[in-house]
């Protein structure tokens, strides 16, 4: 199976260790993926942003990059949800590649078919389901599946996990008050998990969860992609 | 101030009224075509036949979600409302109703069976009041048209027995005799117990607001007590 | 059209910002939404069927909205028909002329009103002001918002931002027969409006109502309550006068088993709401002897001839959307200056109204396109879907923001080529010592501010994803 990693623009700009795990993790469940450097963006910031005019060279660009894969797995539910639900109705020629297109999740546990990654992380966790995992894309339990099986791992419940942090991508910037009033909420809930690490499918809303995390006053809690716990190991953490 | 577009005046208006809209007429277009015109430039002409669509409109959802112990859920439900709820045997109806009806003057519609009201006593009964007496009395007697199981309802369509809108409306208590035939499982097949043309009042618990923090409060304008006798 | 009375409201984003910095308001908000979402969540899933019956009330307004002028027609007929008189209002500036002409035609100067979504639309109660006449809002979440010369802000419980103390101290202020020592408990302040409206109602001689369902098929209007102020309204008066969207028609009598089902559990939570009253034109001996019905256009017709923004006039004004809403929790009814606040608001009143003036323009903006609306939603409508058609019109046709125009161009210059990209990666790289300590940015430069003023954004890494796998061959190397 040739498999390729989208890793996303954000991560691929300011989170390459998310991309890195993604790398070591599948290498480590027998499967080389390949990084097509004409890789660049889904467009989702600015189609959900209404600057529809630059989104379509950005689909044409991410059909054709991904073309010639089997599968393309993506550390970003929320750039996932935006291709396989509008890359298809903003361009048909899109369809076959938007429909080859996983979440990481979704790619262990329905493709590979496994929960056990064989992964060692000996922290306190708590998970934020982040919206366009939780609704757009319907990932369901799968991250709790996979990280039940983590060793070392103390999963602890994050209460209202379904509301929104108030990331929402241009949202933040251009609603700041009550993103960042979400936002606190959000982060006054994990730190009373006690737990010292927040993880999620989706680098955007940790790193705004993360930035009010480390503005407030409070115990430090870390933040840290779902991919970065399954890819540590006792000999390899992260 | 001149006469606005859009008045119709009434069953006689004019004959152009209604079906298809007629050519454009003499002067400002009227606001009925104007509506009119606006919404089939907005959908285009080409539809296939409404009935036809209508009609493959799917309805894979439940007639019913109860298949039985039908009377007791009504009571169970209409009772989560707080409603008073008395569950009798046909026979023992007068005696159950001469036990809610025990003080005060009570507003009796026309037609309601007489043998319900035979154990009250005839002093406490006033016989179709007229509305502005309405005020004055403690509470009404009526009874139904249809019930609802699973919702806890009772629908009233104002027929014999049941009195005039305002006469279950203004006095503060409301006894409703509800037969066991008359409660349907659920919402669909009570409905087509009921004609459209009646005018119809729904009635799940007494009168009620969440306008408080959202919270269920009982007793505002409607009755706020409402018993409700269900023979079985 | 119009709304008359929100005019010149400030643009979401400020209003919001206000409206957060009240933490009593924020309370009341958390407090109220919070109580109302887990009990519809219960409510709902007491029906195995709900999808079901979510997936027929989304078709069955889908099919009226596509024979819109044939079920409109039809009611007009069956309503005529069973002695109702039918009048077309284009604006709201129309509906509110005939409302008064046929208020003094009875020669009344007072009428009571029972609570409805299209007449604080169309600012009814001041346009009747201006004609001497005046209009008692007798739902008591509307009069807490009239004694209290205030603002409707939640499509349900107008007055959802006020708490029970706040209430009791509009009440003795403004309510002439309240109790001087009236208590905060909720069914004293209930107690408190049934005495004061009880000799309203019973001496009114017209009533104006709003309308829930109107029945094409048979001509019957009706609308759902709790208090019994909706039936004291639609049955003591002799005239009633309804105002109703041209959305609010349904096909068949049959119809209402699917929206019975649906709108009490989304709407209050509960499997039926108190009192519902159904009426069709005029009964001899019972109720209002003459009935008028409004068709209101108001911009519908304009939401309907978008195809991918008519969903919104599936609405049958529940209010779950706003009640899940994480968006409205914080930022309040008031902040979307129109009376259909929350995420239908923030697709309802650009489309009605259109995208010219600020607060409209900002409305598509005012969601973080969670979603939680499009799940509460009982029929369906994809909020955030409308939302992003929205905001493709606001850039295309709205005010312009030549900053954020050029920002996003300039990043869609970038992100259209890799060699681009992997340029910006290197510099933002470089500029990490500068901006950067211990790996956090405490304040960032330009419109990127508005990030760091409440949150710390992360430093750009020594080396993007890209980067590293080129100069280690994918981490082989």
């Amino acid at each position: 199976m040739r498999i390729a990693l989208f890793v996303t623009c954000l991560n691929d700009t300011m989170f390459p260790g998310t991309g890195q795990a993604v790398v070591r993790l599948l290498r480590r469940l027998g499967h080389e993926v390949e990084f097509p450097s004409a890789q660049t963006c889904c467009g989702q910031m600015h189609f959900n942003t209404g600057y529809r005019k630059q989104v379509l060279p950005l689909v044409r660009n991410f059909a054709e990059t991904f073309a010639p894969y089997e599968a393309v797995v993506t550390p970003s539910a929320s750039c996932a949800a935006m291709i396989r639900d509008w890359h298809p109705r903003l361009d048909d020629a899109a369809r076959d590649t938007a429909a080859k297109v996983h979440e990481l999740t979704e790619f262990l546990v329905d493709v590979l078919g496994v929960t056990d990654v064989g992964a060692y992380y000996p922290h306190r966790v708590t998970y934020h389901p982040t919206c366009h995992s939780l609704r757009m894309l319907g990932l369901g339990d799968r991250p709790l599946r996979l990280l039940r099986e983590v060793r070392g791992l103390e999963l602890v419940e994050l209460p209202d996990a379904a509301e929104c942090c108030g990331f929402g991508g241009t949202f933040a910037l251009k609603n700041p008050a009550v993103s960042a009033a979400m936002g606190a909420d959000k982060a006054a809930r994990v730190r009373r998990t006690g737990a010292d690490a927040l993880c999620a499918a989706d680098n955007s809303c940790l790193m705004h969860i993360g930035g009010v995390l480390t503005r407030t006053a409070g115990p430090a809690v870390r933040t840290v992609h779902l991919a970065e716990i399954l890819a540590s190991t006792e000999e390899d953490p992260s | 101030m001149s006469e606005p577009q859009g008045r119709r005046t009434g069953p006689d208006r004019d004959a152009t009224g209604t079906g298809a809209p007629h050519g454009a007429p003499q002067g400002p277009r009227t606001a009925r075509d104007e509506i009119l015109g606006r919404i089939e430039r907005a959908l285009g002409r080409r539809r296939p036949p409404v009935d036809r669509a209508y009609a493959a409109i799917e309805r894979p959802y439940r007639r019913r979600h109860h298949e039985s112990g039908i009377v007791d859920l009504f009571a169970e439900r209409l009772a989560h409302y707080r409603a008073v709820v008395h569950r009798v045997e046909p026979a023992d109806l007068p005696g159950a109703v001469a036990r809610v009806l025990t003080r005060g003057r009570y507003a009796v519609p026309a037609g309601l069976p007489a043998h319900w009201l035979a154990e009250v006593d005839p002093a406490l009964l006033v016989h179709e009041p007229p509305t502005t007496e309405l005020d004055a009395l403690d509470g009404v007697v009526t009874g139904c048209a249809a019930a609802i199981a699973e919702t806890g309802t009772i629908v009233l369509d104002h027929g014999p027995g049941q009195g005039r809108r305002a006469l279950s409306l203004v006095p503060d208590h409301h006894l409703i005799v509800v037969t066991a035939d008359q409660i349907a499982p659920d919402v669909p097949e009570a409905l087509e117990r009921l004609s459209p043309a009646r005018p119809l009042t729904f009635v799940s618990g007494p009168s009620a607001t969440s306008d408080i923090e959202l919270n269920r409060v009982e007793g505002v304008h409607g009755p706020r007590t409402l018993d409700v006798i269900v023979t079985r | 059209m119009t709304m008359p009375t929100y005019l010149g409201m400030p643009a979401f984003p400020r209003a919001a910002r206000a409206a957060v910095a009240d933490e009593r308001l924020r309370d009341n908000l958390a407090r109220a939404t919070g109580t109302i979402r887990d009990r519809r969540r219960a409510a709902v899933a007491e029906l195995d069927d709900w999808a079901a019956l979510r997936e027929a009330g989304r078709r069955i307004k889908d099919h009226t909205l596509r024979y819109l002028d044939h079920y409109l027609r039809l009611l007009e007929e069956k309503v005529t028909a069973a002695g109702g008189t039918v009048h077309w209002a284009r604006d709201a500036a129309e509906a509110n002329r005939i409302v008064a002409d046929l208020i003094r035609a009875t020669g009344r100067t007072e009428v009571v009103k029972v609570k409805s979504m299209a007449t604080q639309e169309i600012g009814l109660n001041e346009a009747l002001e201006k004609e001497g006449i005046t209009a008692y809002e007798t739902d008591l979440a509307e009069l807490i918002v009239q004694l209290g010369d205030d603002r409707p802000s939640h499509i349900l419980v107008p007055a959802i931002h006020r708490n029970r103390s706040e209430i009791r101290d509009i009440f003795r202020r403004r309510m002439p027969d309240a109790p001087p020592d009236l208590s905060d408990e909720p069914a004293e302040l209930a107690e408190a409006a049934r005495r004061h409206l009880r000799a309203k109602f019973l001496s009114a001689q017209v009533a104006v109502s709003g309308v829930n369902f109107a029945v094409a098929e048979t001509g019957t209007l009706v609308v759902l309550e709790s208090e019994g102020n909706g039936r004291m309204c639609l049955t003591l008066p002799k005239t009633l006068i309804s105002v109703m969207g041209i959305e609010k028609v349904v096909p068949t009598w049959r119809d209402l088993e699917v929206f019975l089902q649906l709108l009490p559990r989304s709407s209050t939570a509960e499997r039926m709401n108190p009192y519902t009253s159904a009426w069709t034109g005029v009964t001899p001996g019972d109720g209002p002897q003459e009935f008028h019905l409004v068709l209101l256009d108001n911009g519908r017709t304009s939401v309907l001839a978008d195809e991918v923004g008519r969903q919104a006039l599936r609405c049958i004004r529940c209010s779950a959307c706003l009640n899940v809403c994480p968006v409205y929790a914080r930022a309040g009814g008031h902040a979307y200056g129109s009376p259909y606040p929350g995420p239908i608001g923030a697709i309802l009143s650009p489309q009605i109204r259109g995208i010219g003036s600020p607060v409209d323009a900002s409305l598509p903006y005012a969601s973080s396109l969670c979603g939680a609306c499009l799940e509460a939603c009982p029929v369906a409508i994809d909020i955030p879907e409308v939302l992003v058609h929205l905001r493709a019109k606001v850039v295309e046709e709205g005010p312009r923001h030549p900053l954020a125009g050029t920002a996003m161009a300039a990043a869609g210059w970038t992100l259209r080529s890799p060699r681009r990209l992997a340029l910006a990666q290197r510099l933002a790289s470089a500029s990490r010592r500068l901006i950067g300590r211990r790996g956090r940015i405490r304040r960032l430069p330009g419109p990127l501010r508005a990030w760091t003023d409440s949150r710390d954004a992360p430093a750009p890494p020594p080396e993007s994803f890209r980067a590293w796998w080129k100069r280690t061959d994918g981490g082989r190397a």
